[in-house]
């Protein structure tokens, strides 16, 4: 019920993120969604792309910092606080979430976000019949 | 003024006779109570017998900081401990500090050659000697100390850091003399002018800064910023600590008190004794040293000696102002720092490569030190808040196992220059030690 996330350890130099895309790129790699959370030292970049096992050997042997990350992904209407209702769902059952970020694709909207407490997680999302997107309906976006 | 003139100012003939003396005495007590020196002479085929005075000093063998390493803690000490009353230390090549001991007379000697010093740069029993150098196994606070009471003058003994009340004391208790490092002398200044504080309602007038190098230039600012003259100081723990050689007030190459510590400038790679005026590694021979008694003890300091008479009457011969090092020691904050402690640090963590660029600079006349380390590949990348945690944690060892603060800069795995022959592993932007 997770999606593989890949995190690129990157220093705060110009041009870095561009080694990174242009890596990618050149190997087809398609990106569904990029974040970075920064700090005045560094940065940490997450994607989530097409193939993230193959786009983690290509970042490693090209001497980027980069690893896996298994996070949860739910598709949920882009409506109007539909976010915040599933947030609060979470909150109310005392789910600490240690990063989280969202895109949309036309009518729907992707919420990824990682937890330490999976197990936890998977259960308030099928108590509640939130709707987990697998690896495979990323490839298909 | 001149603390003690029979010694001071004798003649280079009656120098050579004393120094002679003394050298034939310690030799003997090294060799029969020293195994290091014993076993050493034995391999040269030298004996107490064969020094029969000065000239016969370069027929000794050389002490370096590995052998005091390896002989960690006492194994040089040439006393039972029972006569041992302080010991003191300094940073050592790799974790473990490099200690001194001293006897009741070795005291006596670094308060006499302490009291020589400060005589030197003018200081009288009327004077308030604020002694901002670290108290504790640093040998600049109580060294200082030590010899401000022995000439009588007032000691504040406010030890360092804390800048305003430093300024707040020095206004309020009229403070006329100030020892410290040099940087910590012109950050004092420059926080005083940036103060509410009129530098009229001060009394000070003269300081003696040593534990690291610095520059004309320094000297010219420090002693126009707080209106000032600055005398330099030299030291290593490993010889007394400070007060191994001092300037008068002509400010013209430091006095060697040569009575206790004969110097000698070797060419570094050859290890042969350089003529009179050459530049070269400075040695010393501790003649009337007790507890750690160090035969030709190399210091990796580049000067050169003047025998030629001073103006002010002391016949002591003068070492210039270091010029630099032939090892890779760092001196920052008065702190010896050697980028080996660094890298046996971070062979003990998992989560870093051994691979670290060392960056010192000076802000604010403070100086800085980053380290840039490179994080392992098997690293999980995904959370500020565990880089967060390593960097804080690598902070953590390096500040207890150098004992300086520092700031820690991550950075991608492989991206620093792996060493082809010598590795540059420091980029020092101070731009002092050099040939100025």
């Amino acid at each position: 019920m997770t999606v593989k996330q890949l995190s690129v350890f990157l220093e705060n130099r110009s041009g870095r993120l561009t080694d990174v895309l242009e890596t990618l790129g050149a190997e087809n790699i398609n990106i569904t969604s990029l974040t970075v959370a920064d700090t005045s030292e560094y940065g940490i970049l997450r994607l989530i792309v097409s193939d993230a096992e193959k786009a983690l050997q290509l970042l490693k042997s090209n001497g980027f910092s980069a690893g896996l990350t298994e996070v949860i992904a739910l598709s949920i209407p882009h409506q109007v606080g539909s976010l915040a209702k599933i947030l609060k769902t979470l909150s109310d059952n005392q789910l600490s979430i240690e990063y989280i970020y969202a895109f949309c694709l036309g009518d729907k909207a992707i919420v990824v976000l990682r937890t330490d407490h999976r197990a936890k997680a998977f259960e308030i999302i099928t108590n509640n019949h939130f709707t987990p997107v697998s690896e495979n309906d990323i490839k298909n976006m | 003024m001149i603390w003690n003139e029979t010694f001071e100012c004798m003649s280079r003939e009656e120098m050579r006779r004393c120094q002679s003396r003394r050298l034939v005495d310690m030799v003997e007590r090294v060799y029969h109570n020293v195994p290091f020196y014993r076993k050493k002479m034995q391999e040269m085929g030298v004996g107490p017998e064969d020094i029969r005075g000065i000239e016969d000093l370069p027929k000794l063998p050389f002490t370096t900081k590995q052998d005091l390493r390896d002989n960690y803690p006492y194994e040089l000490f040439a006393v039972p401990m029972s006569e041992v009353v302080r010991v003191h230390a300094s940073s050592g090549t790799t974790g473990k500090p490099t200690v001194v001991g001293y006897t009741r007379k070795d005291l006596a000697t670094w308060s006499e050659v302490m009291a020589r010093t400060l005589t030197a740069a003018g200081v009288t029993r009327h004077d308030f000697v604020h002694v901002a150098y670290g108290y504790g196994l640093f040998t600049g606070g109580l060294g200082a100390h030590c010899g401000a009471e022995k000439i009588g003058a007032s000691v504040i003994p406010i030890s360092g850091g804390n800048t305003r009340r430093q300024l707040q004391i020095m206004h309020d208790f009229g403070s006329t003399a100030l020892a410290c490092t040099p940087s910590y002398a012109l950050h004092l200044a420059e926080a005083l002018m940036e103060s509410d504080y009129n530098r009229d309602e001060f009394k000070l007038r003269v300081g003696t800064f040593g534990a690291e190098p610095w520059t004309e230039n320094m000297r010219r600012e420090i002693e126009e910023k707080f209106r000032i003259k600055a005398i330099d100081i030299f030291g290593l723990s490993e010889i007394i600590g400070p007060g191994v050689s001092s300037e008068c007030t002509c400010q013209n190459g430091l006095h060697v008190f040569e009575d206790h510590f004969v110097p000698e400038i070797i060419d570094p790679v050859t290890l042969e004794v350089l003529p009179e005026g050459a530049d070269g590694e400075i040695v010393f021979t501790t003649i009337t040293k007790e507890g750690l008694p160090l035969l030709r003890y190399r210091t990796r300091d580049l000067t050169s000696l003047d025998y030629s008479p001073c103006r002010c009457g002391r016949t002591l011969v003068r070492m210039k102002k270091c010029f630099g090092r032939s090892d890779d020691m760092l001196i920052i904050r008065g702190v010896n720092v050697f980028p080996s402690q660094v890298e046996t640090v971070l062979l003990e963590m998992k989560e870093t490569s051994p691979h670290y660029i060392i960056t010192v600079d000076r802000k604010n006349n403070l100086d800085t030190l980053e380290l840039q380390v490179e994080v392992k590949e098997e690293f999980p990348f995904d959370r500020i808040s565990e880089l967060q945690k390593l960097t804080d944690r690598i902070k953590r060892t390096m500040e207890s196992a150098l004992q300086i603060s520092l700031s820690v800069k991550l950075v991608e795995t492989k991206t620093i220059a792996r060493s082809e022959g010598k590795a540059v592993r420091v980029i020092d932007k101070r731009k002092i030690g050099n040939r100025e």
